[in-house]
């Protein structure tokens, strides 16, 4: 188990080294950050100074080398826009996003899994199936486009709900937290649903499908044949076979609402690490992009390993040692 | 007689589809006494299964009993749901499924499986109940239980496993047990131990034992009565040694017939030709009449006599071995 656990931190690491490889790699095709740092009135002189400053005259392969070098001492370089340290500005922008995040992640689990069993059991009910048609509309639209139709209704027609920003947030040192305040809850609701709508279908479609396969199983028709109650049938012997794929899917769905957060960041105007990120790409900052990318890379390599170590604790069966054969 | 402990009686099941009614078991009776093992032998798709699912209401829809009547011990049970079925199952009625492997949960230890279906159905402690899931996976032979009650069902080999389905099965003392194919997933030697355990319990606890397989070698070794299906009809039904020495039914002497023994050496083995009509498509008149030598122009009409559970033995107009009856 704990060789098992160092191996794949290894392998995370090696996975890393790879993604930040290629997003060297790419920066260079998103533009050059000097023509937006220097203006209009510049000289031949001022570009190739600066270039020479910032390192950008070298290979990327150096360039990458020398930001490792820094990276793994915490230190991310300064903002090319803000000149402020990369790492402090993205610490500043992490609340908003993981507590968007954390909700529309609750949102989507809870939902998703709620109404997929919901479905499976009723699998001929009229809301059950009302509730699959509809869930086609959480799958096939855009994120975007949700967004904007949610601040059409509820902000625009409504007045209900506020269409953008985060409203007051309460500053706790080192954390700024939306959760205290009556407007910071009301501006989370619309970006909250926005990002976990479509996260919420797809668990429950997947809660779902894999529901009902379990339900087809042997050990569930001789569970009915002893007479065990339809509820313990459902939630004790079903729900926890449906669990290890779905907490698969799970694990990158949540990696994928803290890095898809940049479109419905975007729309709402949420000052998180998304639109930040969005508007160092216009100003090719790429110190901050660097970061933000890595930043995204740890998480999804950090929720694949809580995956896995999730594995070992629902099913007995991987508990097994390999070396005993397994049978 | 003393009262059956499971009475089936004129029992059709129909199932519904595009192409008209098909009928997987057609107004079959027969009975079951406490401490009896009724073999119950047939082709796949003959309607043994479904007749056990029947029985413990497990049927999957759309099928369904339209005709007929299940007794348990006098009560009838063939109209019941829900609830009421619910409580019947485990605690009076158990099944025993065919493949191990899959029949057990395998995120849920032993132990657990035990524990809950035994508190289910008895109003006793925690404790006790996990005192009586020992002594029931001791009853049926696993060894160190004690020990063994907190493994997971993978820990355990396909012949263990299969004696843990039949603790399961028993835990909570039914008095009738539908064992559906319970040793064809099993090797032959294990086979024989399982044959002999579901005996010994059958005896020991008065246990009425529905038992369904294709394999007649499993029926000769281990019923005491035979009903023999063939498309959904019963065919034949009598004591075991009769039926299998001396069968009544054409069908049920070309089953006999083609079934190996090591005593008739290396001869080759009699095929029955043709194969069993699909549900669909069943010939007017006794289904088996287009397989049949001895078939007349009264069996392409009319499907026989139909075989009731006191009278008659085969559903048969020219039965086999029966000339010194028919010299009376």
């Amino acid at each position: 188990m704990l060789a098992y656990i160092i191996r794949r931190i290894g392998q995370s690491i090696l996975v890393l080294f790879v993604v930040g490889l290629v997003a060297f790699s790419m920066f260079r095709f998103v533009g050059d950050p000097v023509d937006n740092m220097l203006g209009q009135e510049r000289t031949q002189a001022d570009v190739e100074r600066l270039r020479e400053q910032l390192g950008l005259d070298q290979p990327f392969v150096v360039q990458y080398y020398k930001f490792l070098e820094q990276a793994v001492q915490g230190n991310f370089g300064l903002s090319y826009r803000q000149g402020r340290p990369v790492a402090e500005i993205l610490l500043e922008r992490a609340p908003a996003t993981l507590e968007l995040a954390f909700v529309s992640g609750l949102l989507a689990l809870a939902g998703g899994i709620g109404l997929g069993i919901y479905t499976a059991i009723r699998r001929r009910g009229i809301s059950a199936n009302a509730i699959m048609t509809l869930s086609l509309v959480g799958v096939s639209l855009p994120t975007f486009l949700i967004g904007i139709l949610l601040i059409y209704l509820f902000s625009v027609e409504l007045g209900w709900l506020p269409s953008f920003g985060r409203g007051e947030v309460v500053d706790l040192g080192w954390w700024t937290t939306g959760f205290l305040t009556v407007s910071g809850l009301k501006a989370l609701i619309l970006p909250a649903i926005t990002l976990g709508l479509y996260q919420m279908t797809l668990i429950m479609r997947l809660v779902r499908t894999e529901m009902l396969e379990v339900l087809r199983m042997d050990y569930i028709r001789f569970a009915r044949a002893r007479g065990i109650r339809e509820k313990s049938v459902n939630f004790r012997h079903a729900l926890k076979n449906t669990l290890v794929p779905v907490i698969t899917i799970t694990g990158l769905q949540l990696g994928s609402i803290i890095a898809f957060a940049i479109i419905t960041e975007t729309v709402f105007q949420w000052p998180g690490v998304g639109l930040l990120f969005i508007n160092a790409i216009q100003f090719v900052d790429i110190p901050v992009m660097a970061a933000y990318l890595m930043l995204i890379s740890v998480m999804f390599v950090g929720i694949n390993l809580i995956v896995d170590m999730l594995y070992f604790a629902i099913d007995p069966r991987l508990r097994v040692d390999r070396t005993a054969g397994g049978h | 007689m003393s009262t059956p402990v499971l009475s089936v009686r004129d029992l059709v099941v129909e199932i519904p589809t595009r192409h008209g009614i098909l009928r997987p078991v057609d107004h079959v009776s027969y009975d079951i006494h406490a401490g009896e093992i009724l073999g119950v032998v047939g082709e796949s798709g003959a309607g043994k299964s479904m007749t056990g699912n029947a029985v413990i209401g497990l049927l999957d829809p759309p099928a369904r009993i339209t005709v007929g009547q299940i007794l348990l011990s006098g009560e009838p049970v063939h109209a019941l749901k829900g609830e009421k079925l619910r409580r019947l199952r485990g605690k009076r009625m158990a099944m025993i499924f065919q493949d191990p492997l899959t029949s057990l949960n395998p995120l849920l230890t032993v132990g657990e499986q035990l524990e809950e279906t035994i508190l289910e159905h008895m109003n006793v402690s925690q404790a006790e109940a996990r005192r009586r899931a020992v002594a029931q996976l001791e009853e049926v032979g696993i060894p160190a239980a004690e020990a063994r009650i907190g493994s997971y069902p993978h820990e355990f080999s396909g012949g263990m496993r299969q004696r843990v389905v039949i603790a399961l099965a028993l835990c909570a003392e039914p008095e009738l047990v539908i064992a559906d194919e319970p040793t064809t997933a099993l090797d032959v030697s294990v086979q024989a131990q399982i044959i002999a355990l579901l005996k010994r319990l059958c005896r020991e606890r008065g246990v009425a034992v529905m038992l369904v397989t294709h394999d007649m070698g499993v029926i000769a070794e281990a019923a005491d009565r035979v009903a023999v299906m063939y498309a959904g009809r019963l065919a034949e039904l009598g004591p075991v040694r009769e039926v299998l020495t001396r069968a009544h039914h054409p069908y049920t002497a070309g089953l006999m017939a083609s079934t190996p023994l090591a005593s008739q050496g290396r001869k080759r083995l009699v095929q029955i030709p043709g194969a069993m009509p699909r549900l669909g498509n069943l010939p007017q008149g006794c289904a088996f009449h287009p397989r049949c030598d001895r078939a007349q122009d009264v069996c392409r009409r009319d499907p026989g006599p139909t075989l009731d559970a006191y009278r008659g033995r085969a559903a048969c107009w020219f039965p086999l071995n029966t000339e010194e009856k028919a010299a009376t």
